[in-house]
């Protein structure tokens, strides 16, 4: 059954079934045969985006003027949801590449927009957000990705890890060193995919996810014009600290998606499958745990829903994101989890869907700021220190 | 170029369909309806056409309230305007009713070049409005098209059968039907959602059509359902145990249907 969901305006509704459309026409039918490929091999959906930003999916929080939709959070994120509750990669890749376009929507001079963000925009350029490093997660201050000054040129030098995209995006928003200052000396570049000395190390093996390819990005003495700094020299912290922000809503929706189809699935199945000579969902003990799988996913989308209306609404909304990404996020474990249960052994076995949203929900306690770090965000904004 | 399609509400087939215990009608109420999924190959053929020179696409569906859900479907895809026509009266129609209220409509919005229909809807699958349509047009009927060109005043399908593939042509203004060979129908896009809100979609009644309602639904029916069964539910699979006699079981499941 469709979610309920209640839309701010009418063409949010239709944009909605529009999703619901092609999440059913295009990526039910392919996910699973392509998340098996690319556990394996190097296969990367590529073509699912370009249906995606076909249809304007690629671009919907930013200004029309640049070739964006205009679209609130509170919209795009349940754009998201839907997305995810088929296909993970799907919604997540479209999380990510919104967030690559943060820096230049968000902090790059006119021109910078005029010339960057239609090209961005436009449905058919895919993003990758490249920040973390080895050496460098949690603590991405640390981060040891050099750009050294050359005339009025920049040589990018360094290695970053587990980048969503790397190999098949068309540019790297990309966050490097260029002080010694620790968080203040770090700036943010747009990177194009074809600059010379740009490579990739070959694909990690994960343990699931697998449609969303990561890799190593390798720089070396990567040339980029002054004109791809995006913001001040030294100001590239604060952005990737404010783009995640947003980000973190995007996991927090894709990982309500997740634990959505997880649900579906296991409440369709505890109806039919029987035991004792009668549905096993008319056990009170396996009801509840079916209750309380649905209990945990209406507080995921309540948790986002919330955040995003404060930042619709143009006011403070960090604290409540980093709320969100953990409420969601662990919403999405348990359920899935629970789904496995439900399943018993062929939740177990890859005749059902159950253990790959098992095996996808860990990664979204991971990244973009494990849920330790979401609980540090959390804790200083309380105790407001 | 002006192009009209013709297009229905159905209900979405995914769903749990059923009738109306009534009247004996398709229950186009409590199920989620759909611009039918044949029809989008006849938007999308109408709308390649357009597009490849001057022309504007005028979509027109008959149906209850939320038949409108279609006609906003196909201006999304990028159709120009939208033609509902809407009648408590005309509920219930056959094929005859409902080729007379289309091609009075189309009458209405001014001679087309080309009427481009679906080759049959997804939920009565008769098939026979688009030559009905054409007749009371008095129009060339070219029906079946797994491919269509338009070249100066006139149109060739190819029409593809089960032993030979035919080649007609046919001068214009004619009424083609195509079928889901023809093309990709793509999906609207966010900038065709919000342009088709500001797109003209005019309501018609039977009034505004002059159309008598004696002349349609179930009152001028020339045909009358008199029972409708709900297929049952498909019974499950026979499995068979192989203990070494495994294909003779299966041969013998297959002679007992008659199948070999
Ligand atoms: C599938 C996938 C896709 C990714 N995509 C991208 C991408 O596109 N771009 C990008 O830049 N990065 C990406 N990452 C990297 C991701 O953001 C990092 O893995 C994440 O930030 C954690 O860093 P780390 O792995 O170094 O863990 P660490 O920082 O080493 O953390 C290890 C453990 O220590 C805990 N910990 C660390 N510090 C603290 C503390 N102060 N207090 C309490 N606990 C602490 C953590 O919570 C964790 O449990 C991706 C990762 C994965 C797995």
């Amino acid at each position: 059954m469709p979610v309920e969901r209640l839309l701010p305006t009418d063409e949010g509704a239709d944009l909605i079934a529009l999703v619901r459309e092609i999440a059913e026409k295009e990526l039910r039918p392919r996910v699973d045969q392509v998340e098996a490929a690319a556990a394996k091999t190097d296969a990367f959906p590529r073509e699912i985006f370009t249906l995606m930003g076909a249809s304007g999916l690629m671009s919907l929080p930013y200004a029309e003027e640049f070739g964006g939709a205009g679209q609130p959070y509170e919209i795009y994120l349940q754009v998201l949801e839907e997305l995810s509750s088929v296909w993970m990669a799907a919604g997540l890749g479209i999380s990510v590449h919104t967030l690559t376009c943060y820096p230049v929507a968000s902090a790059g001079t006119p021109e910078q927009q005029a010339e960057l963000l239609p090209w961005m925009l436009s449905g058919e350029t895919l993003g990758a957000y490249a920040l973390s490093e080895a050496q460098a997660g949690s603590d991405v201050a640390s981060m040891t990705t050099r750009a050294r000054r050359d005339g009025s040129d920049y040589l990018i030098s360094g290695t970053k890890s587990w980048i969503s995209h790397a190999g098949h995006a068309d540019y790297y928003t990309t966050f490097a060193r260029t002080s010694d200052d620790g968080g203040r000396g770090i700036s943010c570049f747009i990177v194009p995919a074809d600059s010379p000395g740009l490579s990739f190390g070959e694909p990690e093996r994960k343990m699931g996810l697998h449609g969303d390819t990561v890799r190593q990005v390798i720089y070396d003495e990567v040339r980029v014009p002054e004109g791809r700094r995006i913001g001040a020299e030294g100001h590239g912290m604060p952005l990737a600290l404010a783009g995640l922000d947003s980000g973190r809503l995007g996991i927090a929706a894709g990982a309500t998606g997740l634990a959505q189809g997880a649900l579906d699935l296991a409440a369709k199945y505890a109806v039919e499958r029987e035991q004792f000579g009668r549905p096993i969902a008319s056990n009170q003990g396996l009801a509840f745990l079916i209750a309380d799988m649905a209990a945990a996913v209406g507080s995921a989308r309540a948790s986002y829903l919330y955040a995003a209306r404060l930042r619709d609404a143009g006011r403070p909304f960090g604290k409540e994101a980093a709320i969100a990404k953990l409420i969601a996020t662990d919403a999405a474990m348990k359920v899935t989890t629970d789904a496995v249960q439900v399943l018993g052994g062929a939740g177990y076995t890859q005749d059902f869907p159950a253990e790959r949203y098992f095996r996808e929900a860990k990664v979204t306690q991971i990244f973009e700021g494990t849920n330790q770090i979401q609980r540090l965000v959390i804790a200083r904004a309380t105790l407001g220190r | 170029m002006n192009i009209v399609v013709c297009v229905k509400y159905v209900p979405d087939a995914q769903a749990d369909r059923g009738f109306d215990e009534s009247d004996l009608t398709t229950n186009r109420e409590s199920v989620d309806g759909l611009l039918s999924e044949l029809d989008e190959y006849a938007v999308e053929e109408a709308l390649k056409i357009a597009e490849a020179g001057e022309g504007e696409v005028t979509v027109v569906t008959i149906g209850p309230d939320k038949a409108a859900d279609a006609v906003k479907k196909a201006l999304q895809m990028g159709a120009d305007k939208g033609v509902h026509i809407s009648d408590e009266a005309i509920r219930g129609s056959d094929a005859f009713a409902t080729s007379l209220l289309l091609a009075k409509a189309i009458e209405k919005i001014g001679a087309p070049d080309l009427v481009i229909t679906g080759m049959a809807s997804t939920d009565g699958t008769m098939g026979v409005v688009p030559a009905m349509l054409a007749e009371r047009l008095g129009l060339p009927q070219v029906t079946f098209a797994s491919e269509l060109t338009v070249d100066g005043d006139g149109v060739t399908i190819r029409r593809d059968g089960d032993t030979a593939s035919e080649t007609i042509i046919a001068k214009l203004p004619a009424l083609v039907s195509v079928t889901d060979q023809i093309n990709e129908p793509r999906y609207p896009s966010f900038k065709g959602i919000m342009a088709a809100k500001k797109k003209p979609v005019e309501t018609w009644s039977l009034a505004d059509l002059g159309v008598d309602a004696g002349a349609v639904g179930a009152a001028g029916a020339y045909t009358k359902v008199l029972s409708v069964t709900k297929r049952p539910p498909r019974e499950q699979g026979q499995i068979v145990t192989d203990e070494g006699d495994g294909g003779s079981k299966l041969a013998d499941f297959l002679a007992s249907r008659k199948f070999i």
